[in-house]
């Protein structure tokens, strides 16, 4: 395998352009931009929001600077809050080149798109020639999510993903699981596996935040689809979305952002800090991709029962789908059928080394189902963490404590 | 207890109903101390489960995915899946009864389904 080798020592599996849009009133002249260079490299980031958000700011200058992203067009109405020269200083900081685009002061819709389109070309022509180095196992970041879940998930594409983990883990790479909502009900069975006792406790706490700040808003992360699809409660589900992380040690606690300073096994704490703030913490699936992505990961395996359909910009998606019949309809979406299992042709394990092995291929340059079909979806809104954008230290779960 | 994914095999405990002369495994056991079983292929009103050696009528249409109580459940029971438990019982439920929202709740956040959202 190869990878593009960047300034603080990563490789990148992708070399994306990425343009960035600093407000909604800027999404039109970037997504022009995008659309019209037409180029599967070259791909549409943005924040919706006009007040500044330290979360916000964070998460776009690690995206910026993901492996994965070799350079960078800033859009930017004008008058919008965000600190785009911050932004633009970190991407420079980073050695990659970026230019940045006032529509306010360059003439206008036509007159920013057209320039736009003419930064976006000569940046992705300055990176072509971007060294390339051996890519291992163990340099890859890999993160996992579950959307759409329903009673397979649990059965057969979230312990496949599992036995994944489990692989790649023994060959020394990074993961990430989240959904920290998603996993209320099971904290004091994970708290076992932490590699020490005060892990374990930060763990429990990290789930009892996502439960109390669920209750106050109402509702579990649980859809109602999930009920169609057989799971009954929460706990049920999160049992289900925890088979995703394995069986090996968990070895820290990450927030979104927050790259992970030694290889191993980490939680991403999604859940916001403090009193419920903004709504939900993660309004759709999307929202948690580009939370793990922020932290580095270079590929997202994507465990769905009913059958999601998305991608994402900057890091390729894998989907696995859980449920057979799910897979026969969607067949054209979905990478991997762990339905196999369900209809007893394979077992957990072959399921888990077929996602490995499409893991190396897509790390190789194959192109995942949904980034073959052009998905590139990015979300990206308004967060509060303790951790993030103030001097408070942080409560003692930041990726170099714990250890 | 230790959650592993090797209690999660399907077709480790393979329930088998009978159908059409045929024996065909529809359910699977995640775990021993399991009280449910999980439908892995839809089953129909009237077919015979075959639950540790006894014979069950299947009384509701059972979809993938979906629970059926595999030990006789008194109301306010936990329900145990992967080993441990997902909910309580709100009414007393037999063996090869339909487990879902009309019998079973959480202990934490209640569900909300989309019938309680669009009132269908």
């Amino acid at each position: 395998m190869q990878g593009f080798l960047r300034s603080d020592g990563r490789k990148g599996i992708r070399n994306a352009v990425v343009i960035v849009y600093l407000v909604e009133c800027a999404q039109h002249v970037a997504k022009s931009i995008v659309n019209k260079i037409d180029h599967d490299d070259v791909q549409l980031i943005g924040f919706p929001g006009c007040y500044p958000n330290d979360y916000s700011l964070h998460m776009m200058e690690k995206l910026c600077t993901h492996p994965n992203v070799g350079g960078v067009v800033l859009v930017s109405l004008g008058c919008e809050g965000f600190n785009r020269e911050k932004l633009s200083q970190t991407i420079i900081d980073s050695g990659r080149p970026v230019e940045t685009l006032v529509i306010q002061k360059c003439g206008g819709t036509k007159s920013t798109i057209d320039l736009g389109l003419e930064k976006a070309s000569t940046i992705l022509t300055s990176i072509a020639n971007v060294e390339r180095v051996e890519l291992l196992t163990s340099d890859l970041v890999i993160g996992t999510i579950c959307g759409g879940s329903d009673g397979t998930s649990g059965i057969s594409a979230n312990p496949a993903v599992g036995v994944c983990f489990d692989i790649l883990l023994e060959e020394g790479a990074t993961c990430i699981f989240e959904e920290t909502g998603e996993l209320i009900g099971c904290e004091y069975i994970m708290a076992n596996r932490a590699e020490s006792p005060e892990l374990g406790q930060a763990l429990i706490t990290c789930v009892e935040k996502a439960e109390k700040y669920y209750t106050k808003m109402g509702y579990g992360s649980f859809a109602p689809g999930n009920a169609e699809g057989g799971l009954t409660t929460q706990e049920e589900k999160s049992m289900g979305a925890y088979a995703k992380s394995g069986s090996s040690d968990i070895n820290g606690i990450i927030k979104p952002g927050d790259i992970p300073q030694q290889k191993g096994l980490f939680l991403m704490d999604v859940v916001p800090d403090g009193e419920p703030m903004f709504g939900f913490p993660n309004i759709s699936d999307n929202a948690e991709i580009v939370e793990m992505i922020a932290s580095g990961a270079l590929i997202i395996l994507f465990t769905t029962g009913r059958g999601s359909v998305v991608g994402s910009a900057i890091s390729p998606v894998i989907k696995i789908c859980a449920n057979p019949e799910t897979y026969h309809n969607l067949s054209e979406d979905m990478d991997v059928n762990a339905g196999s299992i369900i209809e007893g042709k394979a077992t957990v394990k072959d399921v888990g080394q077929e996602i490995f092995d499409c893991v190396i291929n897509v790390a190789n340059g194959g192109q995942s189902k949904s980034e073959e079909l052009g998905h590139k979806e990015f979300i990206l809104t308004y967060k509060k963490f303790d951790s993030i954008g103030t001097s408070k230290p942080i409560e003692g779960i930041g990726p170099s404590c714990l250890r | 207890m230790n959650f592993k994914y090797e209690t999660l095999v399907s077709g480790s405990y393979p329930i088998e109903v009978f159908e059409d002369d045929m024996t065909v495994t529809k359910f699977v056991l995640l775990n021993k101390a399991d009280n449910v079983l999980i439908c892995c292929q839809a089953a129909k009103v009237g077919e015979i489960v075959c639950i540790d050696a006894q014979q069950f009528n299947i009384t509701a249409h059972i979809e993938i995915g979906h629970k059926i109580a595999r030990d006789k459940l008194i109301k306010g029971q936990k329900i145990i899946r992967y080993g441990v438990p997902i909910g309580s019982a709100t009414s007393n439920i037999v063996i090869g009864e339909h487990i879902h929202l009309h019998n079973m709740e959480s202990d934490y956040i209640p569900s909300h389904t989309r019938k309680n959202i669009t009132g269908e």
